[in-house]
């Protein structure tokens, strides 16, 4: 049982909580993610670790609601507990010093995994810019924390409500153009990094992705979450989350996530 | 003299067990028809996850066992892979003391009451009994093991484990599957501090995810689990050794010696056009979904597929286990598609005619090759291609091969991929200096030894894919090793 210390709102679906993980805390790198699971009857699933404190052996998690088990996770309340955790589980992401800007995209809730990867690539002295997009202002989660460890931050709506509107590839094109970006690491819907994908491959940027499929026990036994990585089977949990963005069957993957829609 | 002659011979001169040889002609002994397990009606048994076999009475199990010869030099001993001496336990059961019958299983197997049910006598144990030689149904040796193991057991002898002295040295074990759990037993009795990590939110490994409740009941295994609780074991959910605790960690923790049995992992697919379809899935993925995770079950949110016309592809036990599943959860239609023919099927010939008796149709020489997809991305159909069989392959099966142009399209909305396992990369990727083989099993001496010293490993991640019996096998083996190492070393 890892019981809740601290609850707040990024917007109505979006959640924040610290979760009491001490093991976690201490072992986990950026790109990792934990299982979670609530209640008895409670389903496993993965969410990526937006950050840790080592210290107070808590680690963060944001979570937004869209099905049964995230909402109920969602309605949990300091003092309560989740009723196992497990991690910290997939590969951890390579960072260190490149040969130009690391640009770092977010969509949506993706930008909470994302966050302790741009932290890292700051802190191994490299030029860090953060591209932030979703729907509207709401939407965008962490910007402060983002800029924090950003030399620049481009937010992009779809509506235009803050920052510019467009999409995630127009910030990303623009940076490619006018600096030498040396990786780019995109994390949010797979549509998102399908695109953000397409584009980069044009410009020959090798590109980061961090996957959120389908998984049951996290560990590489049931292969839920497999997909293609350039015509190989991958399975995401042991072998990922995080491949070159540029090999994964994306199409393949979006198919496969809504293979328990309305089951 | 060996410990299996000693297992073998013991007792056997015994004044009781002569007066039960002499007490029937081996004649009259020989004639009496082997006993039939008793067992739910199929009809009923789709409609319910409940056991299937329902035990032996007591009455038949004593008919049994007086079937047994109780040979001079039992060959049914060396059939078994831990050398359980059986007519030992067998003439108990006999003589009616079901307790000291199931205190020698517990002698040699950890998990008697699960071994009784999942083991493949067939071909171990039962293989070897002198009845074969006459043409007779061998002695029913599992029905008897399992009825010794859940008499004690109902009867509550289990539960009263003494209390075991400690000897104050910590050793960990990774997985609480058949390997793990038989060297946690074993380690607790001679003394060491016992602490089992387990990565799921569950004990019991493969033996809660992996076989069905109607095979395997859980309240046996919980059984089995609360003896060791009772006898000092210590057990951790949610804990992957390699991650959440490293190995450095387990030594700063004070472990001197750690176990791996993470058992058999990632697993296969068959690399054929349409597997990435919705629906098309490993057995795995489908048991865990329904045996760990209660899926279809009132009260859980895991979900699963329920499909009208089921195909699960493979022909072993784990196939079994999966198309007998998908015949409960309401497939009017449920497949095993196999490529060689019945004869050359690894599955348990119990499984097999139970899957037959529930209504299962067995699809042989055949070969999916390709699943087709409708505009969603679901499974709707798949071409199967006719086999043959032709020459005996390295296995000494006939190995099958395809008849050109014959092939067929069957409808189908739910694939189950049962064509085996590869070695959890987990741990072996995460703890440096741990040799693999190129397989991707963990590499062991004759002693389970891993080529860290204070590693130890056994089980399917040595294995690859064996029997619970083989990996509880190891979990001795490796006990035996390890405490003769660390005593050693004081």
């Amino acid at each position: 049982m890892n019981r809740i210390i601290e609850k707040s709102h990024f917007s109505e679906n979006v959640v924040r909580l610290v979760v009491e993980a001490p093991e976690v805390a201490k072992a986990r790198r950026p790109g990792h993610f934990v299982i979670v699971r609530t209640g008895e009857g409670g389903e496993r699933i993965p969410l990526t670790i937006a950050d840790a404190d080592e210290k107070a052996g808590t680690i963060t998690l944001v979570i937004q609601a869209v099905g049964v088990s995230t909402r109920k996770i969602c309605a949990l309340e300091p003092g309560d507990c989740l009723t196992d955790l497990v991690g910290p589980l997939g590969r951890a992401t390579a960072v260190g010093k490149r040969e130009g800007t690391v640009l770092c995209c977010g969509g949506g809730v993706g930008v909470a995994p994302l966050l302790p990867i741009i932290k890292a690539f700051k802190q191994a002295g490299n030029r860090v810019v953060s591209v932030l997009a979703a729907r509207n202002k709401d939407l965008i989660i962490l910007r402060d924390e983002v800029a924090k460890y950003s030399d620049e931050v481009i937010i992009m709506t779809d509506d235009g409500s803050e920052g510019r509107k467009g999409l995630v590839t127009a910030g990303v094109e623009e940076v490619i153009n006018r600096e030498n970006v040396a990786e780019v690491v995109a994390i949010g819907p797979a549509v998102m990094m399908k695109f953000v994908a397409l584009l980069t491959k044009k410009y020959n940027v090798p590109t980061i992705c961090s996957l959120n499929t389908i998984m049951v026990d996290g560990t590489g036994m049931c292969g839920a979450c497999r997909v293609h990585v350039g015509g190989k089977l991958r399975f995401v949990c042991v072998d990922g989350p995080e491949f070159d963005a540029h090999q994964v069957d994306f199409d393949e993957m979006i198919s496969r996530m809504r293979a328990y829609d309305n089951v | 003299m060996t410990d299996i002659d000693k297992n073998s011979l013991r007792g056997r001169d015994a004044e009781w067990r002569r007066e039960l040889r002499d007490a029937m002609p081996a004649k009259e002994r020989t004639a009496i028809p082997r006993a039939e397990m008793p067992m739910l009606p199929a009809d009923y048994r789709i409609t319910t996850n409940e056991e299937v076999n329902e035990g032996l009475s007591l009455e038949q199990a004593v008919i049994e066992a007086t079937r047994c010869l109780d040979c001079p030099t039992p060959t049914c001993v060396d059939g078994c892979p831990v050398n359980i001496a059986i007519p030992d336990f067998i003439k108990n059961i006999q003589r009616k003391d079901i307790s000291e019958a199931a205190r020698i299983l517990k002698e040699t197997s950890a998990l008697p009451a699960v071994c009784g049910r999942v083991c493949p006598q067939e071909r171990q144990c039962e293989s070897k009994c002198i009845y074969n030689k006459m043409k007779k149904a061998p002695v029913a040796i599992g029905y008897l093991e399992r009825f010794a193991a859940d008499t004690e057991r109902l009867a509550g002898g289990a539960k009263a484990a003494p209390e075991i002295a400690s000897n104050g040295i910590r050793v960990a074990v990774a997985g609480s599957g058949p390997a793990g759990l038989s060297f946690a037993g074993d380690m607790r009795r001679r003394g060491f501090e016992v602490d089992v990590f387990e990565a799921l939110h569950e004990i019991g490994g493969v033996l809660k995810y992996g076989i069905p409740e109607f095979r395997l009941p859980n309240s046996v295994v919980d059984a089995e689990l609360d003896s060791l609780s009772a006898m000092g074991v210590r057990f951790h959910t949610d804990t992957v050794i390699g991650k959440t605790l490293s190995y450095d960690d387990l030594l700063n923790m004070g472990f001197k010696g750690i176990f791996v049995a993470s058992g058999a992992g990632l697993p296969r697919f068959m690399g054929i056009p349409g597997e990435e379809l919705s629906g098309v899935m490993s057995s795995n993925e489908y048991l865990t979904r329904i045996n760990l995770m209660g899926a279809g079950r009132p009260g859980s949110d895991t979900p699963v597929l329920k499909g009208k016309h089921v195909a699960v592809i493979g022909g072993g036990n784990t196939a079994m286990d999966s198309v007998r599943t998908a015949r409960r959860m309401g497939a009017e239609r449920a497949m095993i598609i196999y490529r060689r023919s019945e004869a050359e099927m690894p599955a348990r010939l119990e499984e097999i005619e139970h899957a037959k008796q529930e209504g299962v149709e067995f699809v042989t020489l055949a070969n999916p090759v390709e699943y087709l997809g409708d505009e969603k991305g679901r499974v709707r159909a798949m071409r199967l291609q006719r086999m043959e069989l032709g020459e005996p392959d390295a296995s000494g099966r006939r190995s099958p091969k395809p008849i050109e142009g014959a092939i067929d399209e069957i409808e189908i909305d739910e694939v189950i991929v049962s064509v085996g396992v590869s070695p959890n990369p987990l741990i072996p990727d995460s703890i440096e200096g741990l040799d693999v083989t190129s397989r991707g099993t963990i590499a062991v001496d004759e002693k389970l030894q891993s080529s860290l010293p204070l590693i130890f490993a056994g089980g399917d991640i040595v294995r690859g894919g064996a029997t619970v019996i083989l990996a509880m096998g190891d979990g001795r083996k490796a006990a035996a090793s390890m405490a003769e190492k660390l005593l050693g070393d004081e």
